[in-house]
């Protein structure tokens, strides 16, 4: 699966979700169930300010550096007689694992769930040379065996599906005879993939953040497929999104403890899995061939420009979780693997705004998720410019847009300012105001307003509400 | 061990740089950072308040947390074995096991109730079927998180990755005395042992109960690819 998936225009997209009863059910107490646990667990961990504060930190270090701690990384990985290969493209990171695969001629590969080897379309390459590749994560399970249904949300990937369509999938494709209930289809997947990872020839991994220091790699799961991924194939490889790093193992648990709290509301997933290099002598579980392969594909475009803490992104989705535009179009609307507000910020990025143009429209620039995001990540900052870019660069965009847009950015510029025009924005959209219900807005929200109402900026900014609803006021929208 | 291939480093590398607007550098110390809330985090705990928090924490993970002194450990492990129906069971040949009265003696005691013991055991070729046939696999804790409710094991070729993974059902043996606040204590150490040029193990593994999904409708289901049920067995060793 591409970057970018389906055609569809981006408008017939939100059109679609929007039409999705279920899945607008669904994306709307998946959100309520995320967040509400991010910020029990959050609390839990006693200044939060000051962990985000601290993750900042470390990625802004790690970026800044991330030459030096990625030569550091290879260098410990070669030592210990693992293999590195270094992808500035999608099609050099393929040719690598296709060409491992067939040397060792692995006709079953099993795999953990990566949003990279998604993003590179890795599966579909394996596959072409006639190798069975399977995914193992059981979100991603689930899409696979449905004719490869694009995932919709970052951690859970099949949050669009009900169980009864989940139920009709495995009976069709695999023979499933019990109920919908989640428990007998989970086993059932179980008793599935059990065989496949016993009997596969290679295994393929994501990682989550790699350890400088000691050539590491860390998995952060709770299904434990990423273990019987990395534990009983003779070959593994993992393929990283060259970012995702940090110097030492200090630093791991930091973005460790923000990435499970942030992703769903755990201390700890059931599972963080460090490995470091092949299995070692005598040792009877694990590879006895480590590949790393570590990818640009785009990235490094984004170095040393105004949107470089994009990189900083963990993908725990706690911007997705809040993002009320999500909340009503759902991810397949983004039609990229990266959806949400990160999604909006990073794939113009990684694959240009000629086809994703529109994405960054798709915020209400309420600043809910720069304010979720556990690393600081200015996202609706980024949005803004990215608007800028494409009305005022590119001239993609319509005159009026280009002139909204120059207003806007003066105003967005300082984040006092900001704050203030948030604060007036229901002064300012009073003219298209009827009610509490904006039925026709102004070029910036025309697009919006074109499908459905926009609730009238009330005074009670989100930001506002949602410090409130921390303390147990505001509950009711 | 020969040295492995490292391809496409160097043009790769200097890619980055030149985005970033400066030349390689050679060295890059680590910035004494401002915030480090992570040390905040129980810090003037006892080893009993500790244990209070494991245990609170382990309602939350689906994890059965029994305490015992060292001399009953082996008695709480039968009585889980019970619990989880056991036919067999697994465990890493490690000495600390032994030493908590899973000797063998007790794997003659659970010989007469049916109950078959394997052992891990590097220079067999069998230990993967034997780990994907058991009823339960049984690890000593090496560090122990109390915020978390986890276990981390360290591997080698006795202390197998499978026997925490292949496996219905998993025990974890913690003496009290291996309890740390939090993964912040683990991390530390390890990060010790790299500056003392230690090679990490292969594989290590923070553990916190059973495996879960939550990947249909958002409903948690306990037990997928991993062991279905976990018991933490507690032992006093101060």
């Amino acid at each position: 699966m591409p970057l970018r998936v389906g055609s569809d225009a981006f408008a017939e997209r939100v059109d679609t979700g929007l039409e999705d009863a279920f899945m607008r059910g669904a994306v709307r107490s998946a959100q309520e169930r995320l967040r509400e646990r991010k910020h029990t667990s959050s609390e839990q961990l006693g200044d939060w300010e000051a962990w985000r504060d601290h993750g900042e930190e470390i990625r802004t270090h790690t970026l800044n550096h991330l030459d030096y701690y990625l030569e550091q990384l290879s260098d410990n990985i070669a030592e210990m007689g693992g293999h590195v290969f270094f992808a500035e493209t999608a099609e050099e990171a393929n040719a690598y694992v296709r060409e491992v695969a067939r040397k060792k001629e692995a006709k079953k590969i099993v795999k953990s769930k990566s949003m990279v080897t998604e993003e590179i379309s890795l599966n579909e390459v394996l596959e072409a040379d006639g190798r069975e590749v399977i995914e193992t994560d059981l979100g991603e399970y689930i899409l696979q065996i449905d004719d490869h249904d694009p995932p919709s949300h970052i951690v859970a990937p099949a949050l669009h599906k009900n169980r009864s369509q989940i139920r009709d999938v495995f009976t069709e494709r695999k023979g499933y005879s019990k109920t919908d209930d989640p428990d007998e289809l989970t086993r059932f997947a179980r008793e599935q993939l059990r065989q496949e990872f016993l009997d596969a020839d290679l295994g393929i991994t994501g990682c989550n953040f790699a350890v400088a220091e000691s050539g590491s790699i860390s998995l952060v799961t709770n299904e434990g497929n990423a273990r019987l991924v990395s534990a009983l194939p003779k070959t593994q490889v993992t393929v990283m999104g060259m970012e995702r790093i940090v110097p030492t193992w200090e630093e791991l648990d930091v973005l460790v403890s923000l990435l499970c709290r942030s992703a769903v509301g755990q201390k700890l997933t059931s599972y963080i899995t460090g490995l470091t290099g092949p299995k070692t002598e005598g040792e009877v579980d694990g590879p006895e061939e480590f590949h790393l392969v570590i990818v640009d594909n785009g990235r490094s475009k984004i170095l040393g420009t105004q949107f470089q803490s994009a990189l900083h992104c963990i993908r725990c989705a706690a911007c997705v979780n809040v993002c009320p535009v999500y909340r009503h179009v759902g991810g397949h609307a983004y039609g990229s693997i990266y959806n949400g507000p990160i999604g909006a910020v990073l794939t113009p990025l990684l694959d240009g705004y000629e086809n994703n143009k529109d994405l960054p429209y798709a915020s209400s620039l309420c600043a809910a998720c720069t304010e979720a995001c556990p690393v600081k990540i200015p996202l609706h900052e980024h949005l803004i410019a990215h608007r800028q870019i494409i009305t005022e660069k590119e001239k993609l965009g319509s005159m009026p847009e280009r002139w909204s847009m120059r207003l806007f950015g003066t105003g967005v510029s300082r984040s006092k300012l900001y704050r203030l025009a948030s604060k007036n924005a229901h002064l300012a959209l009073k003219p298209w105001t009827k009610g509490d219900r904006i039925s026709s807005g102004p070029s910036l929200i025309k697009e919006w307003t074109r499908s459905r109402d926009l609730p009238a900026p009330s005074r009670d900014r989100f930001r506002d509400w949602w410090m409130r609803r921390g303390k147990g006021e505001g509950q009711d929208e | 061990m020969s040295r492995g291939t490292v391809q496409n480093r160097t043009s790769f590398l200097n890619n980055i740089a030149e985005k970033m607007g400066r030349a390689r550098v050679d060295h890059v110390e680590r910035p004494v950072y401002k915030h480090r809330p992570q040390w905040e985090v129980y810090a003037d705990a006892t080893a009993d308040e500790l244990l209070d928090v494991f245990k609170e924490q382990c309602q939350h993970i689906h994890t059965d947390v029994i305490e015992v002194e060292k001399s009953g450990v082996a008695r709480a492990v039968a009585e889980t074995f019970g619990r989880y129906q056991a036919e067999s069971y697994l465990m890493w040949d490690d000495p600390r096991l032994k030493d908590v009265g899973l000797d063998d003696r007790f794997q003659e005691q659970m010989k007469q109730l049916d109950v078959d013991t394997f052992i891990w055991n590097p220079v067999s070729d069998d230990n993967i079927r034997v780990a994907e046939q058991a009823t339960v696999g049984i690890t000593y804790s090496d560090m122990t998180l109390a915020e978390s409710g986890t276990v981390v094991l360290f591997s080698s070729s006795e202390k197998g990755r499978a026997v925490s993974l292949l496996p219905e059902t998993y025990i974890a043996i913690i003496p009290k005395s291996s309890l740390v606040p939090r993964m912040t204590q683990a991390t530390y150490e390890i990060h010790q042992r790299v500056e003392n040029g230690e090679r990490l193990p292969s594989c290590i593994n923070f553990i916190s109960g059973p495996s879960n999904s939550a990947d249909i409708e958002m409903s948690l289901v306990v037990g997928v690819h991993g062991p279905v049920k976990a018991t933490y067995i507690v032992f006093d060793d101060e």
